[in-house]
C-alpha cells in the first residue's frame, strides 16, 4: 500500500448560510492525482482552501505526513496553490513572481536564480523571465503560476481549475503537459475542475462532490462503468438510467422489469434481491438500436430523431412509457432509422451498471 | 436615422461650447489680467509680468506661501498614513458595520465647509488648542482623508484577492504581504490620493479662515484679504500661479491612477 501523504478527516466548514462542507473524508497518496469534480457550489474549492490554509474548517483534522496543520497558517504549510485567476504579482516581472516563494523562505540568491531557471525551462517560458504578467497571454500566465508554485518545492499542489480560462484547444494541450509534469516530478496534486471529461483524462482518483459531500470517490474508470448515485451517473458521460424490479438475481446476472419490458444487468458485484426495486444505467455510446428484436431481451421504442454526430448517430428514441433514451451508433446516416420507426434497444448485460448508494431514489 | 444623427451633431458642439466657456471664462480672465500692465480688471493696458515679479518681491506672500506649503505637505502627508491604514482595515478585517465606517470616514467631503470650520473653532477652543498651524494642520488633516482613504479603497476593491493569498501561500507572513503586495499595488491610489489632498489643502479659505491666527496666514487667505481691500492684479497673479500647481497636481493624480488601473486589470 502506498503512504498517505495528506489525510482530510471528517471537515465540516459553514459559512453561516448552511454547511458547505459537511463531513468530509479524504486520503491522498503519495504522487497521486487526485480531482475534487464537482458543480459550482458543491464545496471543492473551500476543500482546497482548507487544504491550503486559506481557510479553516469548524470541525475536522488536516493531517499532512502524519503532521496535524489544521491549525497553521497558509505560509506554514509545504502546500502550494495554483489559483484559478493565477494571482500574479502584477508589478513584479515573471522572474520575481517565480522567486517570491523562495525569496520569502530566505534562499540564498544564487540557489534561488538557479531553481527560477530551472523552473521557467520546466515550464518553456524561460525567454519571458523579463516580462510583466500584462505582457503575457492567459496560456503563459498559467504556466508562470505552476512554475510559481512549484518553485518551493511543495509536497503537495493544489490546483484550483488551473485550465478555466483557456480556450478548449489550450486546454486540452495543457492537459496532457500538466499530467507530463506531474509525472516527471512526482509531486501529488489535488486538483479541481467542473469538467468530468478533464478530470477521466488526468485523474488518478476523482471524488465526485455535491452539496458538501463526497457522492463517489474512485478511479476513473470505477467512477463511469460503475456509478454509485444517480447524481454520479447523470454528471458523468451521457446515459439513460431505467428504473424497474428486480424479478430475478442469480449472483451474477439480475433481470429488472418494467412497463417497458424486462432487461439484464451484470450484478456480481451488486447485492440484490427480488422485488425490490433497483435503477439501471446504461451508457449512451453501449446503447444499441436494432431493427428486429434481439435474442435474450430488448426493449421495442419510437424513433424521435436520428442525428449525425460527427463519425456516429445519434438516435433518439422513445421507449413504451415514454422515457427518452439516446443511443450512439455506429449507423451510416443513410441507414439510420426514420423517425417513427419501430426499433428495438438493447446492451451487453456487462456493460450496463446498477445504481446502488446514498442518493437512490432521490 | 441619418436626420437624426445630424441634429445631435450641430447641437453637440454649441452646446459643449456654451458649457466650457460659462466654466472657464471668468478663469480666464484672471489668468489674462494677471499680465496686464495697468491695475484695472476689465481694461487692457499692454502685456507686462510686472505683477509677478511685485509678487515675488512681496515677503508677506513669501510668508504665505511657505504657510500654504508647509501645511499642505503635513496635512496630505498625515492623510495618507492615516486614509490608507483605514482603507486597508476596512477591506480586509471582517468589521461588523464597516459600511457604516465607511460613510462616516467620507461624510466629512459632503459637510459644509462653514460648519466644518465652527465646529473645530468650537473645539480647539473648548479643548484648548492654539489657534495657528497646529490647528491648521488638524483640520486640514481631517478634511483631506476622505480623499486618499476614497482612492485607496477602491484600488484595494479592485484588486483580486487571490493575489495577497497566494503571496500568503507561497510562505509570506501577513506582515510581509502588506509590504511586498499590497503596499506597492495601492502606492499609485495612495500618491493620487494625497495629491488630491494637496490641491484641497491648498485652495482651502473657509476652514482655514476659522482656526487659524493673526499671524498665521495662507496664500488663499491672503488672496481672500486681498480682494477685500480692494484687490490688485498682484492677486490675479498669485491665483494663476495657484491654479497652475493645482492643474498639474490633479493631472497627475488622473494620470497616475489611470497609468496603474491598466496594469493591474490588464493582468487579471
Amino acid at each position: 500500500m502506498q503512504e498517505v501523504l495528506l489525510s482530510l478527516k471528517n471537515i465540516s466548514k459553514n459559512f453561516g448560510e448552511g454547511d458547505v462542507l459537511s463531513g468530509v473524508s479524504l486520503d491522498v497518496h503519495k504522487g497521486e492525482f487526485v480531482t475534487l469534480l464537482g458543480s459550482s457550489g458543491c464545496g471543492k474549492t473551500t476543500t482546497l482552501r482548507i487544504i491550503s490554509g486559506l481557510e479553516t474548517p469548524d470541525s475536522g483534522e488536516v493531517i499532512l505526513n502524519g503532521q496535524d496543520m489544521t491549525d497553521l497558517p497558509p505560509e506554514k504549510r509545504p502546500v502550494n496553490t495554483v489559483f484559478q485567476s493565477y494571482a500574479l504579482f502584477p508589478h513584479m516581472n515573471v522572474e520575481k513572481n517565480v522567486a517570491y516563494g523562495l525569496k520569502v523562505r530566505g534562499m540564498d540568491k544564487k540557489a534561488a536564480a538557479d531553481r527560477v531557471a530551472q523552473m521557467l525551462e520546466l515550464v518553456q517560458m524561460s525567454e519571458y523571465a523579463k516580462r510583466m504578467p500584462s505582457q503575457l497571454s492567459g496560456g503563459q500566465r498559467q504556466r508562470i503560476a505552476i512554475a510559481r508554485a512549484l518553485a518551493p518545492q511543495p509536497q503537495l499542489l493544489l490546483l484550483d481549475e488551473p485550465l478555466g480560462a483557456l480556450d478548449l484547444q489550450l486546454r486540452r494541450q495543457m492537459q496532457i503537459e500538466l499530467k507530463r509534469l506531474q509525472k516527471k516530478l512526482g509531486i501529488t496534486f489535488v486538483y479541481i475542475t467542473h469538467d468530468q471529461e478533464e478530470a477521466i483524462n488526468m485523474s488518478d482518483r476523482i471524488a465526485v462532490m455535491r452539496g458538501g459531500k463526497f457522492e463517489q470517490l474512485g478511479t476513473p474508470e470505477e467512477i463511469y462503468d460503475r456509478p454509485k448515485t444517480r447524481y454520479v451517473a447523470q454528471f458523468i458521460g451521457r446515459s439513460t438510467i431505467l428504473t424497474g424490479r428486480v424479478v430475478l438475481a442469480d449472483g451474477s446476472l439480475a433481470v429488472v422489469e418494467n412497463e417497458n419490458g424486462s432487461f439484464t444487468v451484470d450484478a456480481d458485484y451488486a447485492k440484490m434481491t427480488v422485488g425490490e426495486m433497483c435503477d439501471i444505467c446504461v451508457r449512451t455510446e453501449r446503447m444499441r438500436v436494432s431493427r428486429t428484436p434481439v435474442e435474450g431481451f430488448s426493449l421495442p421504442a419510437t424513433v424521435r430523431e436520428a442525428r449525425y454526430a460527427g463519425g456516429s448517430v445519434m438516435v433518439y428514441v422513445n421507449l413504451a412509457d415514454g422515457t427518452e433514451v439516446a443511443a450512439e451508433c455506429g449507423f451510416r446516416m443513410a441507414d439510420a432509422p426514420k423517425a417513427g420507426d419501430t426499433v428495438y434497444m438493447h446492451w451487453n448485460p456487462a456493460q450496463a451498471a446498477v445504481i446502488g448508494g446514498a442518493s437512490y431514489g432521490a | 436615422m441619418a436626420r437624426r444623427k445630424k441634429k445631435r451633431k450641430i447641437f453637440s458642439p454649441i452646446y459643449m461650447t456654451l458649457v466650457l466657456i460659462v466654466l472657464y471664462l471668468p478663469i480666464l480672465m484672471v489668468i489674462i489680467y494677471s499680465f496686464n500692465a495697468g491695475r484695472s480688471i476689465g481694461a487692457w493696458q499692454g502685456f507686462s509680468t510686472n505683477w509677478y515679479t511685485r509678487l515675488f518681491n512681496n515677503a508677506l506672500m513669501g510668508d504665505a506661501l511657505k504657510n500654504s506649503l508647509i501645511l499642505a505637505g503635513l496635512s496630505a502627508g498625515l492623510a495618507g498614513v492615516i486614509g490608507t491604514l483605514g482603507a486597508i482595515g476596512l477591506a480586509h478585517g471582517h468589521i461588523r458595520g464597516g459600511n457604516a465606517i465607511e460613510s462616516l470616514a467620507t461624510l466629512p467631503m459632503m459637510i459644509p465647509e462653514l460648519v466644518l470650520g465652527m465646529a473645530y473653532l468650537a473645539v480647539f477652543t473648548a479643548v484648548g488648542v492654539k489657534l495657528g498651524m497646529t490647528a491648521l494642520v488638524l483640520t486640514h488633516t481631517a478634511f483631506c482623508v476622505p480623499y486618499v482613504f476614497i482612492n485607496v479603497k477602491s484600488r484595494l476593491v479592485g484588486m483580486d484577492p487571490a493575489i495577497e493569498e497566494a503571496a500568503r501561500d507561497l510562505g509570506a507572513s501577513p506582515m510581509r504581504v502588506l509590504r511586498d503586495i499590497t503596499i506597492p499595488l495601492i502606492m499609485p491610489a495612495v500618491i493620487s490620493g494625497m495629491m488630491l489632498a494637496v490641491a484641497m489643502s491648498l485652495d482651502d479659505v473657509v476652514i482655514s479662515f476659522f482656526v487659524t491666527s493673526a499671524e498665521t496666514t495662507t496664500l488663499p487667505l491672503k488672496i481672500y484679504t486681498g480682494l477685500r481691500s480692494g484687490g490688485t492684479p498682484e492677486i490675479n497673479a498669485l491665483s494663476t500661479l495657484m491654479l497652475a500647481l493645482i492643474f498639474v497636481l490633479v493631472g497627475l493624480s488622473q494620470l497616475m491612477r489611470a497609468r496603474s488601473d491598466k496594469k493591474l486589470y490588464s493582468s487579471k
